[in-house]
């Protein structure tokens, strides 16, 4: 069977592309020490010696719109062009192709679907920064073949944060029994408290720095439990109006596992965002 | 009231760099001549298979119309695409993040719970 080598879970900080290229003036003061970060949280994916990725994020309103919005999809398909006009117009994001691995999407959509999980797909999908900006950070050779898993944490109304979790669980379940002698990385992406088009967007610092220090702490102990304690879809907006995306951290809890301790935890706090990187070795010691 | 349309109305706009200019230049003209041949499409669907019931009422046209994002938050348009589209328009006649924070202290007096944006 397959063996899951790595779990993470970071931030994906669509700004991160341009600060690390830019150079001169034009290069922002916080870059070099978000660089040298990055660049560790990087070599945590490498020495775990990855054949595939799991990728999950969640679309922002690019393919997938209010007419027809999934809650879980999973892609599948040989290709997945990437970004968007608007994220190139935005955040200088480049297009980008990566290859898909359509063996493992089939198996976690008939396997899903079995489990209780009514999953949508997609054989044409054109995914975003939320599965790039890791991409670019973690594997930027973009050298592997990707499974694409897009939750909604953006379109009300939405799954149950506890759904999340359950999901995470099951993914790494279905991940586990892929007949199949390949090493398999389950990367997702989030928020801590975020705000956007909001009163409290874009302050010194992320809109509520009490929240990023319980929700580090809740991810890096595997605290599940805790977790789902305190943290509702309305609990959600107190600390800031784009904080749901803090449920895509909590399914990868759930892919990591009930009181699991992570490997690797490093954070840095910017202008309107934490970042938090989090990495798990299922085996215990990582590139084993 | 329709947020789904608002919502439309930015998704569409934002995401064709022509739409951005001219919405930029012209709102009004702009949001007339969307809501007599765009609302109704189907984005999904096929070229020519198009709804028979979307409009804005008066508030939602005249709040488009005056690039009025302060009162798009408070009807509920979906926040995301508001500030994607409003950021594409008007970031470059301001400093850096300029008109992100502006954006933010326009807002200031908006308090918790923010309007419902359930569609």
């Amino acid at each position: 069977m397959a063996e899951v080598v790595a779990v993470i879970a970071s931030t994906h900080h669509p700004f991160y592309y341009r600060a690390s290229t830019a150079t001169g003036a034009e290069r922002p003061p916080f870059a070099d020490e978000w660089v040298r970060k990055v660049m560790a949280f990087r070599e945590t994916l490498t020495r775990a010696r990855p054949d595939v990725l799991v990728m999950v994020g969640s679309d922002h309103f690019h393919q997938l719109w209010l007419d027809n919005m999934p809650q879980f999809l999973i892609g599948k398909a040989p290709f997945y062009d990437a970004n968007f006009y608007n994220e190139e117009r935005e955040f200088g994001l480049p297009r980008m192709v990566c290859q898909g691995q359509e063996d493992l999407s089939a198996h976690l959509l008939r396997e899903g679907l079995d489990a209780g999980f009514d999953l949508a797909f997609s054989n044409e999908l054109r995914i975003d920064h939320s599965i790039t900006c890791p991409i670019i950070t973690l594997r930027p050779q973009n050298d592997l073949p990707i499974v694409p898993v897009y939750t909604n944490i953006f379109a009300p109304p939405l799954p149950q944060p506890k759904r999340f979790v359950q999901l995470g669980r099951t993914i790494r379940e279905l991940v586990e029994s892929w007949p199949s002698r390949q090493r398999v990385a389950i990367i997702g992406t989030g928020h801590l408290s975020l705000e956007l088009g909001g009163p409290r967007q874009f302050g010194p610092h992320g809109p509520d720095p009490e929240f990023d220090r319980k929700a580090v702490e809740w991810i890096s102990t595997g605290d599940i439990e805790g977790c789902l304690a305190e943290v509702t879809l309305d609990s959600l907006h107190l600390p800031g109006n784009a904080t749901h995306g803090f449920m895509d951290f909590m399914l990868m809890m759930g892919v990591a596992g009930d009181g699991r301790k992570a490997d690797y935890v490093d954070t840095y706090d910017l202008f309107h965002t934490m970042e938090a990187y989090f990495t798990w070795y299922p085996d215990g010691g990582g590139g084993s | 009231m329709s947020k789904y349309l608002l919502n439309k109305f930015l998704f569409t706009v934002d995401r064709d760099p022509d739409l951005v200019e001219r919405y930029r230049a012209e709102p009004r003209a702009t949001v007339e001549w969307w809501e007599s041949t765009y609302a109704n499409r189907i984005l999904g669907c096929h070229a020519g298979e198009s709804s028979t019931w979307l409009s804005f009422d008066d508030t939602e046209r005249e709040a488009l119309a005056t690039h009025d994002y302060p009162r798009l938050f408070e009807l509920g348009a979906h926040p995301f695409l508001t500030l994607t589209l409003f950021i594409a328009m008007f970031e470059r006649d301001h400093p850096p993040l300029g008109f992100q924070t502006e954006y933010a202290r326009r807002l200031a007096h908006v308090r918790l719970p923010y309007p419902d944006i359930a569609t």
